[in-house]
């Protein structure tokens, strides 16, 4: 996946449980700042909180990383962590699928709350998530 | 770090309020509290008002549905209240409709209901 | 400040007002003069404004760098820019006609820049390549910028038409109902779904009659929209009532696999009002029967 070319605007760090309130917070604010709709910012926070959650389960800890870009105006997030990796992404993505206590609509409902969504993730060396929406 | 959620006691319901951005520890805790708090205050209704929660992931749906169903194990009629237009969507489209939870309006609009039926 | 564009600043300062009217006739040769949205002398003010700030950014930015329209230097030029752009986006101005109407600005720069250089190749060649290479960021930003000032003009319309096809409506005290009309596709049924929900949070309702007898087609998609509809009033703790479900639709959605499940049915929206009053507590009572 190609590099977005700013700075980030927000970079949380995913260690323990309570770096998954503050990685929607962070994402929160910066819709905030764009002038995010209600129901847009609800989706994508949602969307964010379900990654991350799941970076921390399944990944180890991780960490969140948002932009904001332009034409047209968008928000961008990139999750990432250096956990085992999911084996099978299709079957992780559909809904029941889960390994943990998610109760498996984590990814898959994510990815339907956002309107891009890409997932690169390779046994052994870590899971990447992007996502974006317009605010 | 402040409490999760707010529990009182009105009547013979317990009306809990929780607070925003909650961590999943947080809202686990809740659980055990509440769970506790029908039986010792002997609760035969329960109102959790969410006007407060910007998101409603499929962890704290899980749980919210979780609440509904212990409440209702301990004879307390539960009813969950304040939900937004934008959670409400968004919980629809990750596929939680909350089938066994009751809903309300507002924490008014549970009472009525729970008065109507004598459990307030 | 670099020396290689200090003639075209020159000549845009001493033959400003001949730059503009050659500007002009280029645009009116090239066919994007516009003069069904503007009047000659509108559009003659325009074309000064926008020069003069162009001419005052020229003095500003340093040419060694790479020319970035988004720079603090350009602010004026964009702020001027955004005049012309919005009101020819909002009357359906095409891009490449505003791609034009910027690069007809080269040809009458060139011509001067000829003139005064023709003596001195080297620099005509530097100025002419720094000049071209300024008008060309400058058009491709006027693009991006117009592009995107009429998306944001297409998605009100959107907005606004959405709005005005699914009007929400107060029946009685706690009770509304939203008429569909047409077909619903995923963007609709979402808009839908969200003036529903606001107007149930707005009128403190109860229970919402979602008539679909207007609906053409009800397909498994359709069906499905309807029932996330009513799942997700249910959350917001009213309750739903599809109703103009007709003989064939019902036939159809059984054919379907389609489970209503919980959900409230009626077969007009009048069968449906009458539910709907038996659950916020009214009666229909005829007063006296006058037809006896």
């Amino acid at each position: 996946m190609s590099g977005p070319p700013a700075e980030p605007a927000a970079r949380v760090e995913l260690r323990q449980e309570r770096d998954v309130a503050a990685a929607r917070l962070a994402v929160s604010r910066v819709m905030d700042a764009m002038g995010a709709r209600a129901l847009r910012k609800t989706r994508f926070v949602t969307a964010v909180s379900e990654i991350a959650r799941n970076a921390l389960d399944h990944g180890g800890g991780g960490v969140i990383e948002v932009w904001r870009l332009d034409r047209p105006a968008r928000i961008m997030i990139r999750c990432r962590d250096e956990g085992p990796g999911i084996a099978d992404i299709d079957q992780a993505m559909t809904d029941g699928f889960s390994t943990a206590r998610s109760m498996g609509k984590g990814l898959g409902g994510a990815r339907r709350l956002v309107e891009a969504f890409r997932i690169d993730s390779r046994p052994g060396v870590g899971t990447t998530v992007e996502m974006e929406a317009r605010p | 770090m402040p409490e999760a959620a707010s529990i009182y006691k009105v009547d013979k319901v317990l009306l809990v309020a929780i607070r925003d951005n909650i961590t999943d520890t947080d809202i686990i805790n809740l659980q055990e509290d509440l769970s506790e708090r029908i039986v010792s205050e002997k609760a035969r209704g329960v109102v959790i008002d969410i006007a407060a929660l910007e998101i409603v992931d499929t962890f704290v749906g899980r749980i919210l549905a979780q609440l509904s169903a212990i409440s209702r194990l301990l004879a307390a009629e539960t009813y969950i209240v304040g939900m937004r237009p934008a959670v409400a969507m968004t919980l629809v489209e990750l596929g939680m409709d909350l089938p066994g939870s009751k809903t309300a309006l507002s924490l008014s609009h549970a009472l009525r209901a729970l008065k109507a039926k004598g459990l307030a | 400040m670099t020396a290689a564009m200090t003639e075209v600043s020159r000549l845009l300062q001493e033959d400003f007002e001949e730059v503009v009217d050659a500007w002009f006739a280029t645009q009116k040769r090239e066919g994007v003069r516009r003069p069904d949205l503007f009047s000659d002398r509108e559009s003659r003010r325009q074309l000064s404004d926008l020069l003069r700030a162009f001419a005052d950014t020229l003095g500003r930015i340093d040419l060694s760098q790479s020319v970035d329209v988004d720079a603090e230097e350009w602010s004026d030029l964009r702020l001027a820019l955004s005049e012309i752009t919005l009101v020819r986006a909002e009357r359906g101005v095409a891009p490449w006609e505003m791609t034009t109407f910027v690069l007809a600005l080269k040809q009458p720069v060139f011509g001067k820049l000829n003139e005064r250089l023709r003596d001195t190749p080297d620099r005509l060649l530097q100025e002419a390549a720094d000049f071209g290479r300024i008008v060309d960021a400058f058009a491709m930003h006027i693009n991006e910028h117009f592009i995107a000032e009429r998306d944001e003009i297409i998605e009100r319309q959107r907005a606004e038409m959405m709005e005005l096809s699914t009007p929400v409506v107060q029946l009685w005290e706690r009770v509304l109902t939203i008429p569909l009309i047409g077909t619903l596709d995923s963007m609709r049924a979402q808009e839908v779904m969200e003036n529903l929900l606001n107007a149930i949070v707005e009128h403190q309702a109860e229970v919402v009659i979602v008539d679909i007898t207007g609906v053409r087609v009800v397909d498994t998609q359709v069906a499905q929209h309807l029932l996330r509809t009513a799942a997700a009033v249910r959350l917001m703790g009213a309750e739903a009532i599809i109703s103009g479900i007709s003989p064939k639709i019902a036939q159809t959605m059984v054919e379907l696999g389609v489970d209503v499940g919980e959900v409230t049915t009626r077969p007009s929206i009048r069968a449906a009002l009458a539910e709907a009053f038996r659950r916020v507590g009214f009666a229909i009572t005829r007063v006296e029967d006058t037809r006896a």
